[in-house]
């Protein structure tokens, strides 16, 4: 029973006698405006000459001087287009399909753009794969207009240089005679294949090598391996029934990411079922979160637990040793695949050939429904080995040209330094990027890349769906795309545009038309693809030079089941801890670490911005001596850690992390960005100097450093104050067999003596709602995975403004959207207080010297859940009542309106919302140089929003339901004298939503999808006992604990 | 930028109007006449109707063509005649090429190929419709000498400028006049009054003035008057503040902006003349929130053709010509307008330089009030002259209304929402005007007064 359980977001709230959470539970504010700052000060105070005459004076001259001033009004100069775009109506946006394939994102979408300006990312609905953006695709628009690009080609010294130097310089180096190499990331796209086998046939001693930051070579050997193609397998986690996952943070960013909505769609109970997920893993992840049961194990156990589950379904034993309860849940699991067979899937992030050929050769036995290796992906095509024997050439000095586009070996190759070495020898080197980065300052030339919204291409994500980019604004500074630079210095007059026309025309379209796929960004070929040109780039072997070869990881070609099983029974545990290195869902591999939307943020485990740190687990932070403290500002303090991989070694700050594997530790990537970023960017720590050999679990050593690091950690802000009820959750089991009024308990109140539903209780007279648009918000716990994409999406949509990682700590962040994670203790308590109830005695089996030690310390490996929270859009808002100038009131259609030039700040409102959603702008945030992020810079303004206001300092703001989007419907609706369709009604979050987990509509038509939502058993509001009423509502988490 | 306020702007406009009214008579007749001096149908010596033909011609063939002028097609002054010296073809090739130039073209015709080419393949419309007759009449016109804008030919500059200074000089001699009979009349009551004292004073009759002397002087009775003197105070307090009220309240309210423009453009000749819908240049009222300021594609639309102004041709208002705004002036904007845009008139093409028009904004509503156009001009089909002002009339643009939170909420509270035929209002209308008890629901009543429907 879901009342049972006790939630908390922080370790320090399991203490009782902690008076910080207790403070920041009380206080919506917990720190006053710092008036000691300049009142303290009492010397500065006395020496200073103003007395207070002089400061009335200078008051009342400045208050008349300013009231004057106002009466001019300012001249505002209005300047149309001299000949106006055929589609662009000023005021109205237009959508533009394209595509991003960064070589770490890949996903089609749409485009808003606004007078010609992109601002904001969309899901393309029209797309049956990849169509939905995560954070980081949400963000990517911001980038666009980072103030720190590149406006031109420079030389590797800085200078700006001119097109005509860099072709000139690569046509004349080409014919040297030397090998000329191109280094690029993955693009998945058929033009750009085709281009470069076009290239390459134009220079015989050319080379082409696919390069990712994070490495899925393991993954892509064993599929190339096994079928013959280097590509990923394509899992459809909607048709799974029982998901088992060893390490493989397939919510996060694993083989390219992407799988979340096929896997909430499959977690909604329907008819009694949903699917059941088994996660294996050291550090917690964001997928590890969702997991109905999540085993907190080490890479080492990781392996033999697989080939403990390979051996029993395929009915022999296998050997190894793993933890008792480990093979207790094994068992279980076994026997429920057995049960439903091709139901079941298996994936694995553990860089192991080994692991990764065991995995396919299971999903294969197991013929699961989810597993698609005819139609695979290309999302990952980097070759490890083939970097590591371009290093060996250009180190031997055997590269003459090196052309590098969409990757920064610089930052991202542990061996960086090999590399330097290397590109000094090489005589051309030009580096294609958006910005100037450690790359670029070893190159020859600094080519200035396009953003992809500037840009042309097209990408084929998994076989057979492909999708095409566009431009969807002109380029805004003197650059040009590495496609288009190839085009030139082979000769050719056509643009990069005409040669994907003709590309698709020949090989892709087969009779269709290309405008009408350009306008649909997505296209589905019926046939089978046989052209060989097509087949994304990986198939390139290179011939291997003698002298790289032993720099490669020790893999044979072609991996034998046995043998495979064999290596990972007896998988050797690391030397001293073991490290396994991840991406975070807002950094990724670090491409975008200068988005300052990114930045803050906060990650949805952690709730950390700006900042990557070592995850330990509380046992080994007690063995060595790590502490996060939790301070009287809300911030919390954390102990640094040196970690020391053969050698290399980095410090981090450590968090403790309930969940992670007891003698593992977790960093991850994109952080430690230094070249051509701005200094409040420059986070973290570069964890890529520890991804040695490409493998991503590493042995390190770890000892504790000196000082204490601040965090940026929102965990313990804007707690509901300490009420219960927050999160409802209960099993598949009882949902399925037993009445909801006992698994979704309405909280009881007393009304004349009488136990009465909270519900039914009401201070105020009520309103009717009943005609016209009434909005709701449905939000359901189940197929909410907290990747942040809405929260992201919120912040483009609404004009939030970045705060910084100072003012982060000090609860200031402005989210008008967060997601709460929660963290409960996996069963309740009431197993602990049988088992204290049974001791007996001192010591013995059951004695209480030992007992007490084994009772479950609930942060070794708690649940965890996800609530987005946003203004609830009370009926009866507390909010309301409060305000003495009525800034904020309320709507007939449900909507809590803020009249920010109404609001004088007293912020009342923040102090009696319950939900502690309404954020107050503590300074100004745009045109501020303290806050230099993009609202500080006319091209990060770019970005802004023109139907939504950009707020001042010291007025309050929260979420608005996106009230323009609402609007907006309507007009477009009364406008063509017609009733709203129901999926027209959508906020930022809502249509960001790619899960399906939040759905906006109009509750008075009975017809739409949110008024049945509202309907489901499942249904509750937050916080009920309050009697605000929401017009936001949420779904009862179920989890399915089906053990066999 | 000059910065008028509204109610200077009346106070000008009757002083001039004063003026305009006493040469009102004078410009009438002069309008009159050169009615009937134009001549009425002339004649052509192949039986054309030139008047008939100057009809048709505006019509079918002005777009593209200008008696004196090449446009987009050569100038038809004379055409015929040219036609007949030059090429040797006579009417009839004329009737063919017009009725259908591309056949003629296609035919091998040597001249249609050659005009054809000449004016950069760009191929005349057929007029299929055009009886020989109207051809006729066409070409009647085409062979009259064109009427030179008789713009100031009627009424000469000078002469008029002298005639409004004169008006002026006699309006002050009627004011001098009247002061001095004024003056007369005090001195000579003046005189009468000493001439009557010294009569009594030689009859014998003592003035009294004794009564002065014993009664306390007004002003000393008020002041000892407490209470008048509280009333007095809190009158004059109440009085100042009303006013310095208003005052306040007029900060940030630019009613009756109306800046110079970099082009002087009238909405008089363009909205009120030439009766040109609004919605025409304004086009994205429709659609959007941004009513859009025309982009010069849009003016080339029509001044393209319109290369000159002689919309005064007949009459110059006096008014118009004290600020100049004769018919040279107006050119020259239109001139201005062609600069900017990169219009080459001599060669009828676009030279793609440039050069954006820097307006300066009138209507400027703050960041944080939410207005829609097509709100209010689809939705609630309002005419743009509700908040604008008699647009047609305005030679120069000026705010008319004061774009004040109070005076938006007034006119939701006054107007009905338009809900005929819109199916969007067919059910909540309804239901709300029978909850509300009336028949028609105002715009507040839908829920327009409501914070977060404009501030957002």
């Amino acid at each position: 029973m879901a009342s049972n359980k006790k939630y908390w977001k922080s370790e320090a709230e399991l203490n009782p006698d902690d008076s910080i959470v207790e403070a920041l539970r009380q206080n919506e504010f917990v720190e006053d405006i710092p008036v000691d700052e300049f009142l303290g000060d009492k010397e500065t105070l006395e020496s200073s000459s103003t007395n207070r005459r002089d400061f009335l004076k200078y008051v009342g001259f400045s208050t008349a001087a300013a009231s004057l001033a106002a009466c001019e009004g300012p001249v505002i100069k209005s300047i149309p287009y001299v000949v106006a775009p055929e589609n662009i109506v000023p005021g109205v946006a237009n959508f533009y399909a394209t595509t991003i394939a960064d070589g770490f994102d890949f996903a089609s979408i749409l485009i808003k753009t606004r007078e010609g300006r992109p601002i904001k990312v969309e899901n393309n609905k029209d797309a049956k794969v990849a169509g939905g953006a995560n954070a980081r695709v949400q963000a990517s628009v911001l980038s666009l207009y980072d103030s720190t690009r590149m406006q031109g080609p420079k030389s590797g010294a800085g200078e700006d240089v001119s097109w005509d130097v860099i072709d000139a310089a690569v046509k004349a180096n080409l014919k040297s005679g030397k090998q000329i190499a191109l280094l690029t990331q993955t693009y998945a796209s058929p033009s750009t294949s085709r281009l470069v086998e076009e290239f390459k046939a134009a220079n015989e001693n050319l080379r082409h090598v696919t390069y990712d930051a994070i490495s899925e070579e393991a993954a892509l050997t064993a599929f190339e391996d096994r079928y013959g193609e280097r590509a990923l397998v394509d899992y459809n986690f909607e048709k799974a029934d029982i998901i088992v996952s060893f390490g493989a943070d397939f919510l996060g960013d694993w083989q390219g990411g992407g799988y979340d909505s096929g896997y909430s769609k499959g977690r909604v109970p329907k008819s009694g079922k949903m699917s059941r997920h088994v996660q294996f893993e050291a550090n917690m992840s964001l997928t590890g979160a969702n997991a109905d049961k999540r085993v907190a194990l080490t890479a080492q156990f990781q392996k033999v637990a697989l080939a403990y589950l390979y051996a029993k379904l395929n009915g022999t034993s296998a050997g190894g040793e793993i933890p008792a309860d480990v093979q207790k849940t094994l068992d279980g699991l076994i026997a429920l695949i057995r049960k439903n067979k091709s139901g079941a899937v298996v994936v694995s992030g553990i860089d192991d050939i080994n692991v990764q050929t065991v995995v396919l050769a299971i999903n294969e036995m197991l013929a699961s429904k989810a597993y698609d290796s005819k139609a695979p992906r290309y999302t990952r095509q980097g070759n490890v080995k083939a970097v590591q024997s371009l290093i060996a050439d250009m180190k031997a000095g055997k590269v003459g040209t090196l052309i590098i586009d969409g990757v920064n070996p610089m930052y991202s190759l542990p061996n960086a330094a090999d590399f330097k070495e290397g590109i000094e020898k090489v005589d051309l080197s030009v580096n294609f990027s958006t910005n100037w980065n450690e790359t670029a300052a070893v190159s020859t030339y600094a080519a200035a890349s396009n953003h992809y919204l500037e840009s042309w291409g097209d990408a084929q994500i998994k076989k057979g769906h492909y999708s095409i980019m566009q431009p969807t604004i002109r380029e805004l500074f003197d650059t040009r795309q590495f496609q288009a630079s190839v085009l030139k210095w082979m000769g050719s007059d056509n643009s990069y545009y005409d040669y994907i026309k003709e590309t698709w025309n020949t090989f892709v379209l087969n009779g269709s038309d290309f405008n009408k796929a350009i306008q649909d960004g997505v296209f589905v070929s019926g046939g089978d693809l046989s052209d060989p040109i097509l087949m994304a780039a990986g198939s390139d072997k290179e011939p291997i030079a003698q002298e790289a070869a032993e720099n490669m990881i020790s893999a044979s070609p072609v991996v034998g089941i046995a043998s495979a099983i064999r290596e990972l029974a007896n998988a050797k545990g690391a030397e001293g801890m073991e490290l396994t290195l991840y991406s975070k869902v807002g950094m990724g591999d670090g491409q975008q670490a200068n988005n300052p939307w990114l930045q803050e943020f906060p990650d949805p485990i952690t709730r950390v911005a700006w900042d990557n740190y070592v995850t330990v687990s509380k046992a080994d932070a007690e063995t060595l001596g790590f502490v996060n403290e939790n301070v009287a500002n809300g911030g919390m303090d954390g102990s640094y850690a040196k970690l020391t991989v053969n050698g290399v070694s980095v410090t981090a700050p450590v968090i403790i992390q309930p969940g992670q594997a007891k003698g593992s530790v977790g960093l991850s990537y994109g952080y430690g960005k230094k070249e051509g970023m701005k200094s409040d960017m420059q986070t973290g720590v570069n964890a890529f100097a520890l991804y040695q050999d490409f493998t991503n679990i590493q042995s390190v050593a770890i000892t504790k450093a000196e000082g204490n690091h601040e965090f940026a950690c929102v965990q313990l802000h804007k707690t509901m104050m300490g009420r219960g009820d927050i999160i409802k959750e209960t099993t598949l089991e009882i949902f399925n067999t037993k009445d909801h009024a006992e698994w979704n308990h309405v909280p009881q109140v007393s009304l004349n003596h009488q136990e009465v539903p909270a519900t039914s209780v009401d201070l105020w007279e009520s309103f009717d709602r009943s005609i016209g648009h009434h909005f709701n918000m449905s939000i359901d716990l189940n197929a909410c995975t907290g990747c942040g994409a809405c929260v992201i999406a919120c912040h483009a949509e609404n004009n939030v403004p970045v705060v910084g990682k100072a003012e982060v700590r000090k609860s200031r962040d402005m989210h008008w959207l967060r997601i709460d994670r929660y963290y409960s203790s996996e069963e309740t308590f009431e197993g602990d207080n049988t088992k204290k109830d049974d001791f007996d005695g001192l010591t013995g089996d059951n004695g209480s010297l030992g007992g007490f030690g084994e009772l479950e310390d609930p942060s070794a490996n708690p649940q965890v859940s996800f609530q987005p929270v946003m203004c609830q859009h009370c009926n009866h808002a507390p909010c309301e009542t409060v305000c003495p100038v009525a800034a904020t009131s309320h709507s007939r259609q449900g909507q809590n309106h803020m009249a920010y030039n109404r609001c004088v700040g007293t912020r009342y409102c923040a102090n009696n919302c319950p939900y502690k959603v309404r954020r107050f702008n503590w300074f100004l945030y745009n045109n501020n140089d303290e806050f230099d992020f993009h609202m500080n810079n006319d091209l990060g303004k770019m970005v802004v929003n023109p139907d939504v206001n950009v707020r001042s300092r010291g007025v309050i703001e929260k979420c608005s339901m996106c009230i323009q989007k609402t609007q907006k419907s309507i007009l477009d609706a009364k406008r063509d004298g017609r009733l709203v369709a129901d999926e027209e009604f959508q906020t930022a979050c809502s249509s960001a939503c790619s899960n399906g987990a939040i759905v906006f509509g109009d509750i008075n038509d009975k017809e739409s999808e949110v008024a049945k939502l509202k309907e489901s058993d499942r249904m509750y509001h937050l916080l009920e006992s309050v009697g605000t009423k929401p017009n936001v509502f949420y779904h009862v988490k179920v989890r399915n604990t089906t053990e066999a | 930028m000059k910065k008028v306020t509204y109610r200077n702007q009346i106070s000008k406009v009757l002083g001039i109007s004063l003026v305009v009214f006493l040469l009102s008579s004078i410009s009438l007749i002069a309008q009159d006449e050169a009615m009937v001096v134009e001549p009425a149908a002339t004649e052509d010596a192949s039986g054309g109707d030139a008047t008939k033909g100057k009809a048709l011609f505006n019509v079918n063939c002005a777009a593209c063509h200008n008696l004196k002028k090449k446009m987009t097609g050569p100038n038809l002054y004379k055409v015929e005649a040219r036609l007949m010296e030059d090429e040797g073809l006579d009417r009839e090739w004329l009737y063919k090429w017009i009725k259908n130039s591309a056949g003629l073209i296609k035919s091998g015709d040597a001249y249609a190929n050659k005009i054809y080419a000449e004016y950069n393949q760009a191929a005349m419309t057929a007029f299929p419709l055009l009886s020989n007759a109207d051809i006729d009449n066409i070409l009647a016109y085409t062979a009259e000498e064109p009427k030179v804008a008789p713009a100031l030919a009627g009424v000469p500059l000078g002469e008029n400028r002298g005639g409004a200074k004169a008006s002026g000089i006699s309006n002050e001699i009627i004011l001098g006049a009247l002061v001095l009979v004024f003056g007369l009349l005090v001195m000579m009551l003046f005189l009468v009054n000493k001439t009557l004292s010294r009569i009594a004073e030689a009859s014998g009759i003592a003035m009294v003035k004794e009564e002065a002397r014993t009664r306390t002087p007004i002003w000393k009775a008020f002041a000892r008057s407490q209470f008048l003197v509280l009333v007095t105070v809190i009158f004059f307090l109440l009085g100042s503040a009303y006013f310095a009220y208003g005052w306040m309240m007029q900060i940030g309210v630019d009613q009756g902006y109306a800046p110079i423009q970099p082009i002087h453009y009238s909405h008089k000749i363009h909205a009120g003349e030439n009766k040109i819908e609004c919605k025409y240049c304004h086009s994205s009222a429709r659609k959007s929130k941004h009513s859009g300021i025309p982009s010069l594609n849009v003016c080339m639309n029509c001044h393209k053709s319109i290369y000159e102004y002689s919309g005064n041709g007949e009459a110059v208002s006096q008014e118009d010509l004290e600020n100049g705004y004769t018919n040279e002036f107006y050119t020259g904007e239109i001139k201005k307008l062609y600069a900017a845009v990169g219009w080459d008139e001599v060669e009828q093409k676009y030279t793609g330089e440039s050069k954006p028009v820097e307006w300066v904004r009138i209507h400027n509503l703050p960041d944080f009030a939410y207005f829609n156009h097509s709100q209010h001009v689809m939705v609630g089909q309002i005419e743009c002259q509700t908040c604008h002002g008699p647009v047609e009339e305005m030679e120069i643009m000026y705010q008319y209304s004061p774009l004040t939170m109070g005076w938006c909420i007034n006119c939701h509270r006054e107007t009905n929402v338009k809900t005929e035929g819109n199916e969007y209002y067919a059910k909540i209308h309804d239901e709300l005007s029978k909850k509300y008890g009336v028949e028609n629901l105002t715009a507040a009543q839908m829920g327009g007064l409501e914070c977060g429907k404009c501030h957002y």
